[in-house]
């Protein structure tokens, strides 16, 4: 008898750290509360810059692509990267991720590669999210990066 | 369009760093090594390499070693199954990385992949016949510390290393790292031979004795310069003129390497959403 409350007991739980876990992992801009406010605040040395954006677009689809997808679509449950969390996102926000990844939600560090690189898929990114108007991140439209879309 | 490799990965053959196979990536590599040391026949010994990304912070590789000896034979040498763990969720100033290795090589292996213990390069005087009938079975462990600043990364690793056939005593051994790309920021044109696609760096790596025998006594050691170039489709060029440091260690080590990327090769086996 006390084995089979123990055994249940021991499921319920497993049943209940399985589906936060699982929930949490869906829970794709729980990162951006990560954020501390001075990486939050760190304005892109490129913003504006076509010629930047385009880079990014490169490195984007050597490094990105594979897992959010060509058009940044989002692939086989990984996130799409034009969405109303990503505009809503500082150009801070996302040199943040890039940098620390989400190491156990499946999203690698990027942090081996050059800031500047990781600037530049920023000034990517953020064509393709171009942020409201009256925020301070300056958006470079698709046209201007030559990226593919 | 062609596009260069991801650059993540420092163009290291001996120390490892703390970037991960990224998830559901496999890598094959195939590394050389090529030497003629004095006294001894010239030799040329291959190793292919499967590294594949498990999660972002859990990298699984394994490795298959032989070896041709001139003037004497062209031996299979062993395997090696390695696992590397990052445990800390963020990038920091310095980057951990715990590795566990399990090992099954006999004495003709030449890969030179780390150097642990007390060795010489004049044991490879024996021919492959006499060197092949020692089996070594052994765990190793490695801590990997990694940092990245400005560009550039510094790598180091130790390793400590125990027979589990043998009655012997733990071996320990050490590699440094340090390499940043050529360019720090990325060509608006796809390009093959930019600078930001060639990656150059050193490595220091050796011996350190055993647990009643510690330091560089009675130890290989070697330094050289490192060039990779991430070329387009997935593929990367590296190549290391490795110079021995002291009278234990052969003259120069060459070594090459090419490697190709497959990427998210799970998904290969998984249906599309």
């Amino acid at each position: 008898m006390k084995g089979r409350v123990f055994s249940s007991a021991a499921l319920i739980a497993a049943m209940l750290v399985l589906g936060s876990v699982l929930c949490f992992a869906k829970d794709y801009g729980a990162w951006l509360k990560k954020v501390p406010q001075e990486d939050r605040e760190r304005v892109n040395p490129y913003a504006g810059k076509p010629e930047a954006a385009a880079a990014g677009a490169n490195l984007y689809h050597t490094n990105c692509a594979k897992c959010h997808g060509e058009n940044a679509e989002g692939r086989d449950g990984r996130p799409s990267l034009r969405s109303e969390q990503m505009r809503n996102a500082t150009d801070g926000d996302l040199a943040w991720i890039l940098k620390n990844g989400q190491m156990f939600k499946g999203m690698p560090s990027w942090g081996g590669l050059p800031e500047q690189e990781r600037w530049q898929i920023v000034a990517y990114l953020r064509t393709l999210n171009p942020p409201e108007s009256g925020s301070s991140n300056s958006p470079v439209s698709a046209h201007e990066t030559g990226g593919r879309r | 369009m062609q596009r260069a490799e991801a650059q993540q990965e420092p163009p290291y053959f001996v120390t490892y760093s703390s970037v991960m196979e990224e998830p559901g990536n496999l890598e094959i590599e195939n590394q050389n090594i090529a030497a003629a040391p004095k006294n001894a026949n010239a030799f040329f010994a291959p190793t292919v390499e499967f590294e594949y990304g498990i999660t972002a912070w859990w990298t699984t590789e394994a490795y298959l070693q032989g070896q041709v000896t001139a003037n004497d034979s062209a031996v299979f040498t062993g395997f090696r199954f390695e696992n590397r763990f990052r445990p800390l969720p963020k990038d920091y100033w310095i980057n951990p990385v715990l590795y566990v290795e399990y090992e099954d090589v006999n004495g003709a292996d030449k890969s030179f992949l780390e150097i642990t213990g007390n060795t010489s390069i004049t044991t490879l005087q024996v021919p492959n016949a006499a060197l092949r009938q020692e089996v070594e079975r052994s765990i190793e462990g490695k801590l990997i510390l990694s940092s990245n600043a400005k560009g550039w990364n510094f790598s180091e690793n130790i390793i400590a290393e125990k027979a589990v056939n043998e009655n012997e005593s733990w071996e320990f051994g050490y590699a440094l790292g340090a390499a940043r790309p050529l360019s720090l920021t990325a060509s608006s044109r796809p390009c093959t031979f930019c600078l930001q696609n060639i990656d150059a760096g050193a490595e220091l790596f050796g011996g350190l004795g055993t647990r009643y025998n510690f330091g560089l006594k009675q130890t290989e050691q070697y330094a050289g310069p490192t060039l990779a170039l991430n070329a387009p489709h997935g593929l990367t060029y590296k190549f290391s003129p490795e110079f021995g440091l002291n009278d234990n260690s052969a003259g120069v080590l060459w070594r090459f390497g090419v490697s190709y990327e497959i990427q998210q090769f799970r998904d290969w086996f998984r249906r599309s959403k």
